[in-house]
């Protein structure tokens, strides 16, 4: 069953990269505001274009 | 700093949009087909649309073809919103665009054809495999291209979902696809057994996870908050499941292996994580109802946000199902049953196909600025589809209920109480309700295609829409600038590099031991490699898609091992690329069929399956009494499988067709005494040899050594 090793490396090395995406995020502050970026995504309608027309 | 005009590319989003559609009407109806197939086996007209051999047509159709198009069309809209940029090369997302669509027809052509690797929703054979490798990195080029030239500093959850999703399918495809070439349109699995197995698996729930879930989670947290047009619930929580759910999901495969020759511990790590998973799959499914909270008026007069409701359901639904079916007293019942079938279609019909829906509906008028064509006829689809699916799921969830349960009833004489025929008899009439489940939902499809269109004509497709930002801050320098790290994070491109090579160098030190060392399962020294013959009949076997309803695997239970055999083996596995273990019973296992039936039994039933078992369900091949074997190609597979390690001696490949003539002899011999006349070159004898070879290895022996 040496497949379980490779795969379990596989899945540890896939693990690690999000594990280091994870510290990307937090360290660059991707997570610091837990709360406009949810209202953000809602005020880019293109009505608000039309009107800076 | 002045505001940047740039325009968001509508063009990409439409093709994919109208690519989602029609192949989402192709793959169900071939669904349509293959349930109709179940019920009136004289469905089965031609050889290319057997039921074997059109099962991966619409599994491959419906995921890679209808979700898949529909993932691209979904995330081409939603990242250029959320990054402030336009896709990163309209050229890159052109060949995407038909480099996909090229490899769905390919699919088209190649699986009628029974040119298959056998392995689940990776049926493809390797030069597709190749080409999909190559888009997926296109794909993967253009969405981390606008990532790099965004104007949104922040990368919005969304986003965070449509990342993992690129890298891991990236990493499970590559390593479910490792097979050896033999010709342009056969290969053989590098691994065996139980090996190519778990590989199989982890692929196959991994694809689960990050091709029907991840881009979908992704998805619903852009397109829920904008219909509703309210911020999604918690943001927060978005966040935390997001990473509980991609850090869990890869290690849930072995749970579709429970009681297989899986070792028991690789079983039991798999449950737990199928467990840990409904915590963060729930998350979602939370956010995405509670986003609604006090906007349910909403719901009751906007039939995208039902569309959302209950696919948002279904998904809550299937990822509660799914772990109980992991646990090992339910999965004893449920595995290789309906069960499942209705367990994926919750996800499938549910999740999938009605998030679809919605953003179709949604997303279409938006970009060709005007109104929906008709909202009733969208909330006739709506309907249409509900019902659909409840006469779709419920009838199977009985079926596999009846089955499971029928297959472990014993008589008070201790004998089996139902032959494994009388069990499928028994849920015909579910399968036909089934069909019709089916149908609706496709009737609720087409009539989707049809408002879609004429919303189309009615508006003007906004191809370029402008839109304006400002370009992105440099970023504020910080005391610990200068440690790589934090160099390395400001290039996502070399990131990536960076993350991909630690990825591949991990995989080969993995992967060498694997390929050097004489491996750990416990060979069983009576089994040995196929003949020839066996060898080119299982090639057949794969052809017709056999184990898309014959497992090839003894569980240890009594009802199982006094129906078929002795359970099976690790060991006797060791000479099978690819593993042919199935993963549904529409008929019964044949592990263990060899020698179990005479000859001309085999022939006859594989002429005309109704005049050995009346009633079955099985097609008629005929053609493998007219069609000659091809043994051209003979050699070079002796040699594809001396490379992946099975023990042929050196120089057989010169010899192996005289072999193969003289085991084809004795069979048509034996054949003829029985009043059977029939010439020993054609495809059947073959076949023939395969079977009576089935799990006959372990009769003649029974020592293990290590």
């Amino acid at each position: 069953m040496s497949i379980l090793y490779f795969l379990i490396g596989c899945s540890v090395v896939l693990a690690l990269i999000f594990l280091c995406a994870f510290f990307w995020a937090q360290r660059s502050g991707q997570n610091d505001d837990l709360y406009t970026p949810s209202i953000r995504i809602l005020l880019d309608d293109d009505d608000e274009n039309d009107t800076e027309k | 700093m002045e505001p940047e005009k740039f325009y968001y590319d509508n063009k990409i989003v439409r093709n994919f949009g109208i690519a989602t559609v029609i192949w989402g009407i192709a793959g169900m109806t071939v669904g349509l087909l293959l349930a109709i197939e179940l019920c009136y086996p004289g469905a089965n007209i031609s050889r290319y649309s057997t039921f074997g051999r059109i099962r991966p047509l619409h599994t491959n159709a419906v995921i890679f073809a209808f979700v898949g198009n529909a993932i691209f069309m979904g995330v081409y809209y939603s990242l250029q919103r959320l990054l402030k940029a336009r896709m990163f090369s309209d050229k890159l997302s052109a060949i995407h665009f038909w480099g996909w669509q090229l490899i769905i027809i390919s699919a088209l052509i190649t699986l009628p054809l029974g040119i298959t690797t056998s392995h689940e929703y990776a049926e493809l054979e390797w030069p597709i495999d190749i080409a999909i490798t190559v888009i997926w990195i296109v794909f993967g080029i253009n969405m981390f291209g606008t990532i790099f030239k965004r104007r949104e500093r922040h990368l919005y959850v969304a986003i965070w979902f449509y990342i993992a999703t690129f890298v891991t399918i990236a990493v499970l495809h590559i390593v479910n696809s490792a097979e050896i070439p033999v010709t342009f349109w056969k290969s053989y699995m590098i691994y065996a057994g139980v090996q190519d197995a778990l590989v199989q698996w982890w692929y196959g729930h991994n694809a689960v996870a990050f091709f029907l879930t991840t881009p979908y989670l992704g998805m619903m947290y852009y397109f829920l908050p904008k219909m509703a047009n309210r911020p999604i619930y918690s943001y927060k929580l978005s966040i935390l499941h997001f990473w509980a759910l991609i850090f869990i999901y890869i290690w849930a495969g072995p749970h579709h292996l429970l009681y297989t020759t899986l070792p028991g511990w690789a079983q039991s790590l798999g449950v737990a994580f199928s467990i840990m998973l409904i915590a963060p799959s729930w998350g979602g499914m939370i956010n995405g109802l509670l986003t609604l909270r006090g906007a349910w008026d909403k719901v009751r007069d906007d039939v995208v946000l039902k569309f959302m409701v209950v696919g948002l359901t279904a998904y809550g639904m299937a990822t509660f199902e799914g772990p109980m079916l992991s646990l090992k007293h339910i999965n004893a019942i449920a595995h290789f049953s309906d069960w499942i079938i209705a367990h994926v279609h919750v996800g499938a019909l549910g999740w999938n196909g009605f998030l679809t829906f919605a953003i179709l509906y949604w997303l279409i008028p938006r970009i060709y600025k005007t109104e929906l064509y008709s909202k009733k006829l969208a909330s006739f689809h709506f309907w249409i589809g509900t019902l659909g699916i409840l006469f779709y799921v419920i009838p199977l969830y009985w079926a596999g209920f009846t089955q499971g349960l029928m297959l472990r009833e014993f008589t008070p004489e201790g004998t089996l109480k139902y032959s494994f025929l009388e069990t499928v008899l028994r849920i015909i009439p579910m399968w036909v309700t089934r069909g019709l489940g089916g149908g609706l939902y496709l009737t609720g499809v087409v009539v989707m295609a049809y408002n879609l269109t004429r919303t189309a004509l009615q508006g003007k497709l906004v191809a370029n829409e402008a839109a304006q930002a400002m370009p992105l801050e440099p970023l504020k320098k910080t005391e610990n600038e200068n440690s790589w790290h934090r160099r390395l994070e400001r290039k996502p491109i070399q990131f990536m590099i960076a993350a991909l090579l630690v990825i591949l160098i991990g995989s080969f030190v993995e992967l060498m031991p694997t390929l050097t060392i004489a491996s750990n399962i416990p060979t069983i020294a009576s089994v040995k490699p196929y003949t020839p013959l066996e060898l080119q009949g299982r090639d057949v076997y794969i052809r017709e898609g056999c184990m898309g309803c014959h497992s090839q695997t003894v569980r240890p239970f009594r009802s199982e091992t006094e129906r078929y055999g002795q359970y099976s083996k690790a060991g006797e596995f060791v000479y099978d690329h690819p593993f042919l273990w199935g993963s549904e019973r529409k008929g019964p296992d044949l592990a263990r069929i060899g020698s179990k039936y005479p000859n001309a039994w085999h022939y006859n039933h594989l002429m005309d399956p109704r005049s050995m078992s009346p009633g079955s369900i099985m097609p008629d091949y005929d053609w493998l009494i007219t069609d000659d074997l091809d043994t051209t190609t003979m050699a070079a597979k002796i040699n594809a499988m001396r490379k992946i390690g099975v023990p042929y001696p050196a120089g057989y490949e010169k010899t192996a067709n005289q072999d193969l003539d003289k085991q084809a002899k004795v069979i048509a011999a034996d054949l003829t005494e029985n009043k059977i006349k029939v010439s020993s070159r054609k495809e059947i004898i073959a076949v023939i040899a395969y079977l009576q070879r089935l799990g006959t290895d372990i009769k003649a022996d029974k020592t293990t050594s290590k």
